[in-house]
């Protein structure tokens, strides 16, 4: 099963890139990433069951780090959202100098 | 080589899969994000299954429990409070040319994934059922996850306790607002 499963898992992966890439709504661009991570961790996974358990402890990691990313995201998505009224990625071009 | 599964294993992987990947493909596609957060929390629970279809129940139990049941939660609690759920007036999609390069980067990666894919890595890798089964008989689906934790990735562990605190303490900062009133 460890064909199919990273082939699930690179599947997964590209269409949180794709969909990165085609939306403009902060929140789900957000949620893409969280789908991208969820595809690694199935690849950790499915390697764990091949070479131990290390591939899982990773997967702990991972989903740690995305329980902080996700809490600091969204406190910078709600801090611009005070300020600009809007989550649509068009409007925020601070950085665009 | 590719060891025997039961038609019961097979059947249930590729069902698990295919909803995971269908869920994936609406949740990219839905316009308001409400319906893309749960078509997403629908495919962290079958990602969830296929954890434990591949002898990694205890991951599969915190899939539910801090995926689909914390960090989810905490999406939809800012997308109630910011009053998004409705689809927004502005087009969400990107244009055309956007769309177009997606697509191609898309591709680009499926065709990269397959060429990595014929020099045989799975069947190269694959291993009997019996790795992790053994250490699933021996420590328990959780000690098999929490011996290396505590003995080789102590260090790593309690570093992620460091960054969680910081992740806390960043968001009280980031949330909070700037003309001193409460809330």
């Amino acid at each position: 099963m460890l064909a199919e499963s990273l082939a699930l898992s690179a599947a997964l992966f590209v269409i949180g890139v794709v969909g990165v890439l085609i939306r403009r709504n902060a929140i789900i661009i957000f949620m893409c990433v969280e789908l991208m991570l969820n595809a690694v961790n199935l690849t950790f996974i499915a390697f764990a069951r091949a070479y131990g358990a290390a591939g899982q402890v990773f997967v702990v990691f991972v989903m740690t780090v995305a329980a902080a990313e996700a809490a600091v995201g969204l406190a910078i998505i709600i801090a611009i959202f005070r300020h600009r009224q809007t989550v649509n990625l068009q409007n925020i071009n601070l950085l665009k100098g | 080589m590719e060891p025997h599964y039961p038609l019961f294993y097979t059947f249930h992987f590729y069902l698990f899969g295919v909803i995971a990947l269908a869920s994936a493909l609406a949740f990219v596609t839905r316009k308001s994000p409400v319906a893309a957060a749960l078509w997403l929390v629908n495919t962290m629970f079958s990602l969830s299954a296929l954890y434990v279809l591949l002898d990694a129940q205890f991951i599969g139990v915190m899939q539910v429990l801090v995926y689909a049941g914390a960090i989810m939660v905490v999406f939809l609690f800012v997308i109630m409070l910011l009053n998004l759920g409705h689809p927004s007036e502005i087009a969400d999609r990107r244009g055309l040319w956007a769309t177009l390069a997606a697509s191609a980067i898309g591709i680009i990666l499926v065709a990269e994934i397959m060429m990595i894919g014929r020099g045989d890595v799975a069947t190269k890798y694959e291993v009997p059922r019996g790795f992790a089964a053994d250490q699933l008989a021996k420590y328990g689906a959780v000690g098999t996850v929490a011996r290396p934790l505590f003995n080789e990735y102590l260090l790593a562990f309690e570093l992620t306790s460091v960054l969680l605190l910081v992740a806390i303490a960043g968001a009280v900062v980031l949330g909070r607002r700037r003309d001193g009133r409460a809330g």
